[in-house]
């Protein structure tokens, strides 16, 4: 229960400011007094705004992190990386089929990769990204949909490419083709939906829209539940 | 900022009870108990963290102080001359407001039936509570399950308080929502042959609870958002609406957005608005902390409200039983119930469990809250808050090993980056504001009782009552997104463009609050949350 928390120093754009160690970058920026637009989401590690890139005082190594997710360190040099215009292709999916050559139409760099790993490096969520680029230009998609799904689109992938590749685009892509062409349609959810379109479960419905609460109270209390 | 050792000791307490505890189902409340520990302890019935709104179409209703506060403000347009007549800067057959699960699927719905369409939003297209939903989407698209066992879920965990035809719309369209996402490639946990993988939530009474590993809002909410940038729909980003503008027949005709980085008011003209800006745990009714996104300032409720559009239940508010307590970095954010579904189970100071683990939301958090604030067996944290032990290594022992790995990648890594190991320590958590239960009343087809102004998603109410079950937000976030841009598309199609724009609802809201005093200098929609600290 220790009531004084140390401090540390960080610099945000290049300027100092002091703040409590317990702090995320994004916390920290906000006690500097930043009200936060860009860069900032969810604030919980699931939507990728808050891409930062950072360098400890002393260090040549450039780090990168979540402003959420990352706690503050003494000499952190800091930015936010607000936007990245990273290109997305357009398409159909009904147009599109999991094929080499349909998705070299969409994204032909993914085929430029120089295996240099820059991405994998860079990804705050641990993937490894260049594993999945090669999965794609393999036309492996359900393997590339597997090892991207953590994916939050956060573009720091991006931003290191050597060759501009839109790793999380293609990546998103991958697991729309993946999920609408190689996984398999669940059929009974076909069958209900059909069943729903023709009113089937109207009359059912009907009744229990029109009970009263005591009625429902009942049935609900004595509902059967599964084990 | 792993544990420390004093909470490493505590921990033992959990350790050596847990052999004794796999397999064994705590029992449920009785419905008598659930009542009394709701009344006890969920803040919605503690009286003084409410007071009546004394302006607008629903003036006298009761509602947190928080909310309050920001229905009780003056508009940010009151010193601000604009020229509603002049050419709009944009002009569309439907606007849009909010770019969340919700506004998406309207805007596919609506441009899929032939309407011009445009979403405008806070912060970025998807920034919203839709990418952090983790644990699931019900429907009832298995044998031994119906349409109506999910109505009956529904309306016992709402209290039976839910508007009977909404609750209706929201499990007859369930299926075809997954369907239709199914369609679109959203990624679900599927078997090999391609049957859904369903699970538990808390409060239903059949495994209907869809998953997208942890990140189920994140995937449908990616797939959406690429679906409305492939059909090249208008998305016009950190852009918030800051008022709905009527027309000279008092129908909803648009509205005034504000671009954030230039400052400037941008007219939007269109022949049907639809809001779906979200919720509001960003205002921290009663200091709790949320697992809301930052976004999430009752925006749409503030300016539907302004508008004339009437509330329903916004005095209901959920609180997640399992919200981060410890580590401080991860205070507030939501564990997903997931967790708790796949058994993981609450225990007190003393490792005893104290509740079923899957009770309804309401009730769940209610214990929880007795159990630190009553009984005194929370565990006391560094930060200076209590909490309670929520036993993820027992998910392991339940289900084997790599359960966590493969059904929780989120939470592991999140509790990881802070040195906790989910699958070796049990969580500390307490409840965390996590939903709006009520909101601006709507038809089926998500129509407000403002002409040709619509609602859909959490700025909605009447859906789940006064409790909403887990897996059925983003449920009606879609089912009612959907049927809102059908019906604004049908609609728009029959209609002229509007004339003579006005915000002359928004001077008569002035003067009640003239009248009244109730502003006291609050200005709304607060569009983000004040963090700063100096």
């Amino acid at each position: 229960m220790s009531d004084t928390i140390a401090m540390v120093d960080i610099f945000i754009m290049g300027k100092r400011y002091t703040v409590p160690e317990t702090l995320t970058i994004m916390n920290a920026m906000e006690y500097a007094g930043y009200q936060l637009k860009r860069g900032c989401g969810c604030r919980a590690g699931f939507c990728g705004a808050c891409a930062t890139v950072y360098r400890i005082a002393g260090d040549y190594e450039l780090k990168v992190g979540l402003a959420c997710q990352t706690k503050v360190e003494d000499g952190m040099y800091l930015a936010q990386i607000p936007f990245f215009p990273g290109r997305k292709a357009y398409y159909d999916l009904e147009e599109i089929k999991p094929s080499v050559a349909h998705f070299a139409q969409l994204y032909p760099e993914v085929y430029r990769c120089l295996g240099c790993s820059s991405c994998t490096k860079v990804c705050p969520q641990d993937i490894d990204v260049m594993q999945y680029i090669a999965y794609i230009q393999r036309g492996d998609f359900a393997k590339a949909a597997d090892i991207s799904f953590d994916c939050l689109m956060c573009g720091l992938c991006v931003s290191r490419c050597p060759v501009n590749i839109v790793h999380y685009n293609a990546a998103l892509t991958a697991r729309r083709l993946y999920s609408r062409y190689i996984a398999r349609p669940d059929a009974f959810l076909a069958e209900r939906t059909r069943a729903i379109e023709e009113g089937k479960f109207d009359a059912e419905i009907g009744v229990l829209v029109s009970a009263n609460q005591e009625k429902l109270q009942k049935l609900y209390d004595n509902r059967e539940i599964e084990k | 900022m792993a544990y420390t050792p004093r909470l490493k000791e505590l921990m033992k307490k959990v350790e050596e009870s847990r052999a004794s505890r796999v397999g064994i189902n705590y029992p449920r409340m009785s419905p008598d108990e659930r009542r009394a520990v709701l009344q006890k302890f969920h803040p919605d019935f503690i009286e003084d963290g409410f007071r009546k709104i004394k302006v607008g179409v629903n003036k006298g209703a009761r509602l947190p102080y928080e909310m309050a506060d920001v229905f009780e403000a003056w508009s940010r347009l009151r010193d601000v001359k604009l020229d509603l007549q002049a050419k709009p800067a944009y002009d569309v057959d439907i606007l849009i407001i909010g770019g969340g699960g919700a506004g998406a699927s309207a805007a596919l719905e609506a441009t899929a039936a032939g309407a011009n369409v445009m979403i405008a939003t806070k912060l970025r297209f998807g920034d919203a509570n839709t990418m952090m939903a983790q644990g699931g989407i019900q429907a009832a698209d298995k044998e031994n399950d119906t349409p109506a066992i999910h109505y009956l879920d529904v309306v016992g965990g709402g209290r039976f308080e839910n508007v009977p035809e909404l609750a209706r719309a929201l499990v007859m369209d369930a299926p075809l929502v997954i369907k239709w996402l199914e369609a679109m490639g959203t990624m679900f946990d599927k078997k090999e042959d391609g049957t859904m993988i369903t699970i538990h939530g808390g409060g239903t009474s059949r495994k209907r609870m869809h998953a997208a590993r942890d990140y189920t809002g994140a995937e449908i909410m990616r797939t959406l958002r690429d679906e409305v940038l492939n059909k090249g729909i208008t998305v016009v980003e950190f852009s918030p609406a800051v008022e709905v503008i009527l027309d000279d027949q008092g129908c909803a005709a648009g509205a005034v957005l504000y671009n954030l980085e230039t400052e400037q008011y941008l007219i939007a003209r269109a022949k049907t608005v639809i809001l779906a800006t979200g919720g509001s745990g960003r205002l921290h009714y009663r200091g709790f902390p949320t697992s809301n996104h930052y976004g999430a300032t009752a925006d749409g409720l503030v300016i539907g409200y302004r508008a004339g559009a009437k509330t329903i239940y916004a005095d209901s508010i959920q609180y997640h039983p399992t919200g981060g307590a410890y580590p401080p970095q991860l205070l507030g954010l939501l564990v997903t119930e997931k967790t708790r579904a796949l058994g993981a189970t609450p225990l007190n100071i003393n490792g005893e469990q104290f509740v079923y683990h899957l009770e309804t939301r309401d009730v769940e958090s209610s214990a929880i809250i007795c159990e630190c604030a009553e009984r005194k067996l929370g565990v006391p944290l560094p930060t200076g808050i209590t909490a309670v032990w929520l036993d993820s290594p027992l998910i392991e022992l339940t289900h084997g090993e790599g359960t966590i790995e493969r059904q929780l990648p989120a939470m592991l890594r999140q509790f990881h980056r802070f040195d906790v190991d989910i699958r070796k320590e049990p969580m500390l958590i307490y409840p965390t504001l996590h939903y709006q239960n009520g909101g601006l009343l709507i038809d089926e087809n998500g129509l407000s009782n403002v002409e040709n102004l619509y609602v859909a998603g959490e700025t909605a109410g009447g859906i789940h009552g006064t409790n909403r079950l887990m897996g059925n937000s983003l449920l009606d976030i879609i089912v009612f997104g959907r049927r809102a841009g059908r019906d604004a598309a049908a609609k728009s199609k029959e209609m002229p463009v509007p004339e003579g724009l006005n915000l002359g609802h928004v001077d008569s809201y002035h003067r009640e609050l003239e009248e009244t005093g109730a502003a006291d200098g609050r200005v709304s929609p607060i569009l983000l949350p004040h963090y700063t600290h100096r």
